[in-house]
């Protein structure tokens, strides 16, 4: 079913019918990229790593195969051969480091890692009063196992970077000695710094941006998909209680729909995640095609005060988002100005609940979001329009095609063209719009069967993440869904990317 | 002939008539919140939404009390907090951005293309999710509550690398030939990217600046934890909505509302005056695969 059809065929088919088949290809392509993945891209990644490694320990080999004393000794006091040669602040830097990361293992990083199998056994203890010495004895601090979990994932990068760092010494104290050897000039300190301002300046310029990569997004995340193994939860909170490894078992409890220590899931999560893919294939396509339809409208000759137009709808994007959504959540609401203006106007008698029932919700969130992504689409696809070769258009009438014709056959598909890895982004922004939501109905309403682990019918997976982090204190389970989340995301956004390069080639448009 | 071409004009008039009252439809649409917000915050009676439209006495005194009323809601303080912030984001996190990205586009190294997938992946986790973990990594370093705003300053700018990809893509399309030029000449690297490319570059570091000066003015969620329950420390997100919260929203909504015109007017303006740049931005960044 999955094999694409000939060339031949394909390209009989008009513009609209190759988008058709396109868009169903690439749904029914879904599982087999997905074993595609498991199959190829992963073992080529791990290769890559390995090679990696391998070519490292053969640089490593070399080094103590014809290394003299003075390098052999850098093995284990780190820039004792560039000491020893002359390059003093290059060796100095590198002792130092080896120093300070002994210290740091020392006074702290070995305690941690030590708790790390166990993440902890030592309950904290309140102060008791002592009779016989008729003095408080002080509480016993016990174990967190939030932090040991945090200070060991710490403690590792902390050692895979030391362990970057020796290799480093041990290639650069090798080099020395081979410099000396064909009695070459050692680079001088002033050297190294303007290597680092030129051959070598990529390391200048990435070496901060990294480092807060590091610490502010991969720690994190690591700490992340670690706790989902853990049954850190309401009733395992640090620093009163620990924490312990639970294997999978987080796993099986979401897709069960029972969470011990919790509400009952029930069906919760299927409904989201059902709710989540439908929102962000109708939130993206919507924007899409009402910002296209405006901004054709716009650019028509003969359409005046052009500018006054897109500058009304700019003033969304001007405005900061969440003042908008917040204002949005009070129109709307069922004593706000909409409801009340129509019952003056004598239309309605009752409040239409345009946020707090589940159906009308989603639709009203779904214009919202239109009222707010609409000017995004308009502003970028202005341009592009103003690309789209006169010609095409001509023909077009000549054939005696109709505005709504010309729309589906040559702008439409020309944009989808152009414009897929704007598509792409805004597809995987609104998996993840946790504003819009949450500033609109908060999730609300809740799922009526109260086995719903405190779901609304209008969460998506990200919203309802927050209220399991914020108000339920589930972290495993939390974490479990973020995992999910980064499965279902990486894997739409790599087929999506595959389809956008396949297509990328300008003749295949026509 | 000359019939049928004043039938094909009308035709053209019709639709050309037809569409003016849609672009009217969608103005209004488009405008009445805005609308709406400034006649609320003028309104004189108290109230979430009263059962009319027009306020039936328009006052300024839901602007005076913002600014000088200072319990339960300090917004003076909630104002230079964000403001804080953002001036030192916005200097931080152009930087790190745009020499990210000119590394990135730039300079071959073997790590490049690595790099950037894994920043690709990295992006896709749930943002948030991490916020925990953070939160904790925060704490420990006395970042939050009193020192908050140098916490939220730190992970605003923390994973700002990843925002390399539209000025990435306005580094590829300066000519190569430039650096080549320079660097036959003598010129470093160093010097080729702050002597030549740097002043090529204004448009896309405007585009940076502006988007990091705006984004710290709505962010809700980061802010709302590390401050949280502390309304003296808040920024103007979190004060925001708090002022909307179930027991404050009927006593607060127009002061909220004029809460919002304040925040909103400078950045708006900000906005218009630097247009030209964010629409340059956002079209050549999203086009490029």
């Amino acid at each position: 079913m999955t094999e694409r059809i000939s060339e031949l065929e394909y390209l009989k088919k008009t513009a609209l019918q190759k988008f058709a088949y396109n868009f169903t290809y690439f749904f029914k392509s879904i599982p087999q990229k997905f074993i595609g993945f498991f199959k190829a891209v992963l073992p080529a990644f791990f290769l890559r790593i390995w090679l990696v490694i391998k070519g490292a320990g053969v640089t490593v080999g070399t080094a103590a195969k014809n290394g003299d004393w003075k390098t052999r000794v850098s093995f284990g006091v780190m820039g004792f051969s560039q000491l020893a040669r002359g390059q003093i602040v290059r060796g100095a830097l590198f002792l130092l480091s080896e120093i300070a990361f002994i210290f740091y293992m020392v006074c702290f990083g070995w305690s941690q890692l030590a708790l790390f199998p166990s993440l902890g056994y030592q309950l904290p203890e309140r102060g008791h009063y002592d009779e016989a010495t008729g003095a408080w004895v002080p509480q016993v601090l016990g174990h967190n196992s939030q932090l040991i979990l945090l200070y060991s994932i710490l403690t590792m990068l902390v050692i895979v970077f030391f362990v970057f760092l020796w290799y480093e010494n041990v290639k650069s104290g090798y080099a020395a000695q081979e410099l000396q050897e064909a009695r070459r000039k050692l680079p001088t300190a002033s050297d190294d710094v303007k290597e680092l301002l030129d051959g070598q300046y990529h390391k200048t310029l990435l070496a901060l941006p990294l480092l807060g990569l590091l610490v502010f997004t991969i720690l994190p995340i690591i700490f992340m998909i670690f706790v989902a193994f853990t049954n850190y939860d309401v009733n395992h909170q640090p620093p009163m209680q620990l924490f312990d490894w639970v294997g999978f078992d987080n796993f099986a409890a979401l897709f069960s729909g029972k969470v011990s220590g919790a509400a009952n899931f029930g069906n919760a999560f299927g409904r989201i995640l059902l709710w989540t893919i439908i929102w962000a294939v109708v939130a993206t396509f919507s924007c899409y095609l009402v910002g296209i339809i405006v901004a054709i409208m716009i650019n028509k000759k003969g359409i005046r005060f052009k500018k006054l137009w897109r500058t009304i709808l700019i003033m969304t994007i001007a405005v900061p988002q969440f003042i908008s959504l917040l204002l949005m959540s009070q129109i709307f609401d069922n004593e706000g100005i909409i409801n009340i203006m129509l019952k003056n106007w004598g239309w309605i008698d009752k409040s239409i609940p345009f946020l707090s029932d589940g159906n009308i919700a989603k639709i009203t969130i779904i214009f919202v979001n239109m009222w707010v992504g609409v000017p995004f689409t308009m502003l970028m696809v202005t341009g592009i329009l103003m690309n789209i070769p006169e010609d095409l258009y001509e023909s077009a009438r000549i054939d005696g095609a109709g505005p709504v014709k010309t729309f589906f056959t040559i702008t439409l598909p020309y944009m989808l063209h152009v414009t897929t890895p704007y598509l792409i982004t805004q597809f995987i922004g609104n998996l993840n719009n946790f504003n819009v939501i949450y500033l609109l109905t908060g999730g609300g309403p809740l799922m009526s069967e109260g086995a719903s682990g405190g779901a609304g019918q209008t969460d998506l997976l990200i919203t309802w993440l927050y209220k399991l982090i914020m108000d339920q204190k589930l972290y495993g389970i939390a974490s479990v869904i973020s995992i999910i989340m980064f499965i279902i995301t990486a894997v739409i956004s790599l087929v999506l990317y595959n389809r956008s390069n396949a297509v990328k080639n300008e003749e295949d448009f026509m | 002939m000359a019939k049928k071409l004043r039938s094909k004009k009308a035709a053209e008039r019709t639709t050309n008539a037809v569409i003016y009252i849609i672009l009217i439809v969608i103005s209004v649409i488009w405008l009445f919140p805005f609308f709406f917000l400034i006649l609320q915050s003028l309104r004189g009676e108290p109230g979430l939404t009263p059962g009319y439209f027009w306020p039936k006495k328009i006052t300024f005194d839901n602007y005076i009390k913002l600014f000088t009323d200072k319990t339960p809601f300090d917004f003076w303080r909630w104002y230079g907090t964000t403001l804080t912030i953002s001036v030192v984001v916005t200097i931080i996190q152009t930087t790190i951005t745009l020499v990210t990205s000119y590394a990135l586009s730039r300079l071959r190294f073997k790590m490049r293309k690595p790099l950037m997938n894994l920043m690709l992946v990295l992006g896709m986790f749930p943002g948030f999710m991490s916020m925990t973990a953070l939160y904790f990594l925060l704490k420990l370093m006395k970042l939050t509550q009193d020192f908050g705003i140098v916490g939220l300053i730190l992970v605003y700018v923390g994973s700002s690398c990843m925002g390399y990809y539209i000025s990435k893509g306005f580094f590829d399309t300066i000519p190569r030939s430039l650096d080549e030029a320079a660097r036959i000449d003598g010129a470093s690297r160093h010097v080729v990217f702050l002597k030549i490319i740097l002043p090529l570059a204004k448009p896309i570091i405007i585009y940076t600046i502006l988007t990091s000066f705006m984004a710290p003015w709505g962010e809700f969620m980061f802010a709302s934890l590390i401050f949280s329950g502390n309304t003296k420390y808040f920024n103007v997100a979190v004060g925001l909505r708090e002022m909307l919260q179930r027991e404050n929203a009927p006593k607060y909504f127009t002061r909220f509302c004029a809460g919002a015109v304040v925040i909103s007017l400078p950045i708006t303006i900000l906005f218009f005056l630097l247009q030209r740049y964010y629409v340059e931005g956002v079209t050549g960044g999203s086009v490029k695969g």
